[in-house]
């Protein structure tokens, strides 16, 4: 059975067209970003977190009322919602303050907000959850990830560079740059909080991404090799192509188990499975978009071989001589 | 065939090895069937975030222990002065790593010199005008005592956890600066007692009164603290509510480091108390001290407050009582608090999380069926798509999913609920190998290749891909763990587990799984691909 078959799309051709298109999800992106702010969760933002289980049904509206009447100075900055299956009955309060952090009294806003449901009299609750997290946290917080990020783009990039060759390094990690904006973009469209959970779904889907580039990589460096008489464009379209069966496949099962943890991976969840299915699409995208159109471009685009602009042949097969590999061959020898 | 045979024989001792640590004790808890005790150990333990429990992230005020030194220091140099008979007009502590002497007579400098150098090793000495001297903590001293305080923290710490009883708590440093303290208490019930439990300084200090007012400028001479006295509030020894002030010297007689245990008990009136026992060294210390002052008030000051303030009868060595008006729950804690020894620094808590084992069950419900839900979606494909070869695939995905919960029993990983997402990643990537794998194959077979040749040449040109491209989720998981805290190093240990195993399966039992079905046959013709 084949999904794809001997196809032959000159991928290359869409590049500025898919480069556009990226560029303007990412700008609106930015515009969303810097008119609403990356709505941040309590990890990084600080703050109080509780989520109470009411013995009985109750509305946002009236834990808010309770909040608004028994919390020292109001509910106006506190955020009520409902959480999790709706069964259960659980709300979640968030509020941006903290108790002071000497001592004990960190705690303090969180036995407000309880103290304050129990006198608003809506039904008896019991706290399954509270989350206190003071500013410091988010600040190291926020530094160490993007440490994280950095440095394991850094990684990636020597590492191509050694086992490939620079312009492979460079467009794999732009293409990870470009999957991690175009992600934010759709965090912030969709007003997902930023969690540790959801930080660690961005760093798992460039994870992805960058394992799809590489596949592709690894096919131009063999083509390379094998097809010495084509242009670049040629062999990169051809590349694209002959692993394009296995992009999707592994694409679309990646995407199935994200969406499985997304209608089943419950609240906490949530936000981890979002990020993943809007990453494993980008990903998959820039992958067959933009990454080898960038190792093209960084090389120059003009006829790197003797038969330049050669008509695209139909070369879905596996190359007619191929040597087989018994050991890692560092560089491919191109151009 | 000799050859498939062994690679059948390491496949299976691999499967039964972390089998057994993996899975058996898994199914043991959930069936109630028999299992050895280190076997159940190993069992895979469950973060906080699923099991349900508090999480407080510490930072200990170093700084404390810094002024604590220099405060020490000052007041021997103080001493020192005094024997030697050297004249100064103030010694002050400036800065927690500074204090300041003024006032010494420019002919006296030199002794002045001789007595610093002979009592601070650890400061360096700058020369003022006017015989004025600052005296500076060296640099690696304060680094020194920097860490000697996050460490004593800890173990206090440590010391006071295990004498709640909770079971399997989580005690660990981290931070960047060093400084902080991560605690991981499973399943505590009373949230609110281990913190204050936990958080109280538990500095004991008995000092002799010199005298005691209800007001504090009462104690003053001429509005100025005596030398190297304090003022420490308290509560009247006879109960009543108002405010007593009492004026001690700095240096206590004997401190919570002379204690040898410390118990729950009552007083003469049968209320509450704690009693203590203190070492021999401190008892020689108590003795000395009591035996000189008989007559006068001896304060028992817990964390900067006057508890008591009994009147010395006799000479007392070793046995000590602190009476108060305590309720039995805080006789309870108290004693504890000493037992455990005193903090070397305040601490200031950062984070503090508490969830609930409902939340804690509701997750691993829901983490549980998305991992099922993905699993069968993707067998499913395999299955239709590639026919047969797809249950090679199967077997090697559920090969690595036994090898991934058996390593990470055995390195004692803990499951957070990011573990199960990396959990779901790896079946996904599993599953990406052997499409690899098979897609090339099925390359090849169309380049009319036999089936022999195929496969072998499928595995062989997909390895270095494999590679490549583990390598490189590898790098990310690397700096995953380095920089991620709690849950998030969890991720990146189930996946490192994740893509070492794989290559594993990948690689290795689906080509012998080949091989069987190969080797069964003499002529090959077709491949179910």
């Amino acid at each position: 059975m084949h999904i794809f078959k001997h196809t032959n799309y000159d991928f290359l051709r869409w590049r500025w067209h898919a480069i556009a298109v990226s560029w303007i999800i990412i700008i609106a992106g930015i515009v969303a970003i810097a008119r609403n702010g990356i709505p941040k969760g309590v990890e990084f933002a600080g703050g109080t977190v509780v989520i109470d289980q009411f013995d009985q049904a109750v509305t946002v509206q009236q834990v808010r009322s309770g909040l608004d009447r028994g919390f020292p100075g109001g509910g106006q900055n506190v955020v009520v919602q409902a959480y999790g299956d709706p069964s259960q009955h659980q709300v979640m309060i968030r509020v941006p303050s903290i108790g002071a952090e000497q001592g004990q009294s960190l705690g303090v806003v969180a036995q407000q907000v309880n103290e304050a449901l129990k006198k608003a009299n809506i039904g008896g609750f019991t706290t399954v959850s509270t989350e206190i997290v003071g500013p410091t946290v988010g600040a190291e917080l926020t530094s160490k990830g993007i440490w994280a990020t950095v440095l394991s783009l850094i990684g990636i990039l020597l590492y191509l560079a050694f086992r490939f060759q620079f312009s492979f390094g460079v467009g794999a990690v732009v293409a990870t740059i470009h999957d991690l904006l175009i992600t934010l973009a759709f965090l912030a469209f969709f007003r997902y909080d930023m969690t540790l959970n959801v930080i660690a779904a961005l760093l798992t889907m460039t994870g992805y991404s960058t394992n799809d580039t590489i596949v592709i990589f690894d096919r131009i460096r063999e083509n390379l090799r094998s097809m010495r008489r084509d242009s670049l464009h040629h062999v990169i379209n051809a590349s694209v192509n002959q692993t394009l069966g296995r992009t999707i496949i592994v694409s679309g099962t990646a995407l199935l188990t994200a969406l499985a943890l997304f209608f089943f991976g419950g609240e906490v969840l949530h936000g981890f499975a979002f990020t993943m299915v809007v990453g494993i699409i980008t990903g998959t995208y820039s992958s067959v978009f933009i990454a080898a159109a960038i190792v093209s471009l960084w090389r120059g685009t003009g006829p790197t071989r003797a038969a330049a602009h050669a008509p695209v042949t139909a070369t879905p097969t596996a190359p007619q001589q191929p040597a087989r590999r018994q050991k890692p061959q560092r560089k491919a020898r191109a151009s | 065939m000799q050859n498939i045979r062994w690679k059948v024989i390491t496949i299976l001792a691999v499967l039964v090895v972390f089998g057994a640590v993996g899975v058996y004790p898994i199914l043991s808890a959930w069936k109630g069937l028999p299992a050895p005790t280190w076997l159940k150990e190993k069992q895979l333990k469950l973060g906080l975030d699923l099991k349900g429990g508090v999480h407080l992230v510490l930072r200990v005020q170093t700084d404390d222990a810094l002024r604590l030194e220099t405060e020490t220091e000052s007041e021997r140099l103080r001493e020192e002065l005094k024997t030697r008979n050297i004249p100064f007009t103030t010694i002050a502590v400036v800065n927690p790593t500074q204090f300041k002497v003024e006032g010494v007579p420019q002919t006296q400098d030199a002794p002045f010199r001789q007595a610093a150098n002979e009592v601070q090793a650890n400061f360096d000495r700058g020369s003022g005008v006017n015989g004025t001297y600052m005296f500076t903590m060296r640099p690696n001293i304060q680094v020194n005592l920097r860490g000697e305080a996050v460490v004593q923290a800890r173990q206090t710490i440590e010391r006071r956890v295990n004498d709640l009883g909770v079971t399997e708590p989580q005690i660990a440093q981290q931070g960047g600066g060093g400084d902080q303290i991560l605690v991981q208490l499973p399943g505590v019930a009373e949230v609110e007692r281990a913190k204050q439990i936990i958080g109280s300084p538990g500095l004991l200090e008995l000092k002799i009164v010199e005298r005691v007012s209800g007001s504090k400028e009462e104690l003053l001479v001429n509005g100025q603290m005596p030398e190297g006295m304090e003022v420490v509030p308290g509560v009247s020894s006879a109960g009543d509510t108002g405010n007593l002030y009492y004026l001690v010297k700095r240096v206590a007689a004997v401190t919570g480091r002379d204690l040898r245990s410390a118990r729950s008990s009552v007083d003469e009136n049968n209320r509450p108390a704690v009693s203590f026992t203190l070492n021999s060294e401190g008892g020689r210390k108590f003795g000395k001290v009591s035996g000189e002052n008989i007559g006068r008030q001896l304060a028992i000051i817990l964390d900067g407050r006057v508890q008591s303030a009994p009147t010395l009868e006799s000479r007392i060595t070793t046995e000590g009582r602190i009476t108060g008006s305590f309720t039995p729950e805080e006789v309870q804690n108290l004693s504890l608090i000493l037992r455990s020894g005193a903090l070397p620094a305040s601490l200031t808590y950062l984070e503090e999380r508490t969830i609930g084992p409902s939340l804690g069950a509701d997750s691993i419900r829901s983490g549980v069926l998305a991992s099922v839900v993905g699993l069968m979606l993707v067998v499913a494909f395999m299955l239709v798509y590639y026919k047969l070869s797809g249950v090679n695939a199967v077997v090697a995905l559920i090969f690595n999913l036994v090898i991934l919960l058996g390593l990470m029993a055995y390195i004692g990983a803990v499951m957070t609920l990011p573990g199960i997402a990396g959990f779901v990643l790896t079946m996904g990537i599993g599953v990406d190998s052997n499409v690899l794998i098979f897609e090339r194959i099925k390359e090849e077979l169309e380049a009319q290749r036999g089936v022999r040749a195929s496969i072998n040449a499928g595995f062989s040109r997909v390895f270095w891909t494999l590679f490549d491209t583990h390598i490189a989720a590898l790098i990310s998981c690397l700096f995953l763990f380095q920089f991620g805290t709690g849950p998030i190093r969890g991720f990146a240990v189930t996946l490192t587990i994740g893509l070492i195993s794989n290559l594993f399966t990948s690689i290795f039992v689906s080509k012998t799984l080949f091989e069987i079905v190969l080797s069964r046959r003499q002529q090959v013709a077709t491949l179910s691909i």
